[in-house]
């Protein structure tokens, strides 16, 4: 089955890189291709499950009507949809950069590893997508 | 399957980090096997210059130890077989001229571009 692995830096909510990150993995595993994620830096963050949706008065809605989005329903999201299709999905956060940040609450899709998980990923991947930070 | 990290931003983090991220997570894969080579363009190519310090980061009380140093982070690379490059029109575009730059050090032509990247089977710009 086909792979492919992808590197993000991003911290969420910040910048437009994130959405399309996750818009490429979801498409891919809609094709039913294995997708293997690791989080580096800022990146760790995304999948934290302390993040809470939140009403805006400047949109004029509520908790509910905002239905704010939050980057580790994404995560489960897509662990979920992978799960369903029978595709591998494999979410790496990177243990330093989750130690900085004291990101240890995560969704239960993902696990903890370091660079070397990066590597491996990589060769057992058709091709590897890095997004850094700018 | 051979590797090329392009770095483009330079101090991305640092002083925080206590090094470069990514010529960290360089030296980190090639730890585990990885062939990695380094090119260092945009404002990256500073990095290639001799006798940086970023000593003297203070906030309120609280001093930084252990600084980045990313003239030993180059260094290690380079003496662990790495390649490393710097693109011949940055460095000249921000007045840097080979004899201030670290030994070892390639400098290559935008030109080449193609052609080195055609030598490895990842490329990952930074």
């Amino acid at each position: 089955m086909s792979t492919l692995t992808f590197l993000l830096m991003d911290a969420p909510y910040e910048q437009a890189r994130t959405s399309t990150a996750f818009r490429l993995i979801d498409s891919a595993l809609r094709r039913k291709v294995g997708v293997r994620v690791f989080a580096y830096e800022g990146a760790v963050s995304l999948a934290m499950t302390g993040q809470k949706p939140h009403a805006n008065a400047v949109h004029g809605r509520t908790l509910e009507e905002e239905a704010h989005p939050t980057p580790h329903a994404w995560v489960a999201a897509l662990g979920a949809m992978a799960q369903e299709n029978g595709v591998p999905f494999d979410w790496v956060n990177c243990g330093l950069c989750v130690d900085e940040r004291g990101a240890n609450e995560v969704v239960p899709c993902t696990r903890r590893g370091s660079p070397a998980d990066f590597w491996k990923m990589t060769l057992e991947s058709a091709n590897t997508l890095v997004i850094p930070t700018r | 399957m051979r590797v090329l990290q392009i770095i483009e931003p330079a101090y991305r983090a640092t002083l925080e980090e206590q090094d470069d991220t990514v010529l960290w997570f360089t030296r980190a894969i090639r730890a585990a096997g990885a062939p990695a080579d380094v090119l260092l363009c945009g404002t990256a190519v500073n990095y290639s210059v001799r006798g940086q310090d970023a000593e003297g980061f203070h906030v309120g009380g609280w001093s930084q130890h252990h600084p980045p140093a990313i003239e030993h982070e180059i260094t290690k690379l380079i003496e662990s077989g790495a390649r490393v490059a710097a693109l011949a029109e940055d460095l000249a575009e921000r007045g840097i001229h080979t004899e201030s730059m670290l030994p070892g050090i390639e400098v290559l032509s935008r030109k080449s571009l193609g052609g080195l990247c055609a030598q490895y089977e990842r490329v990952w710009k930074w």
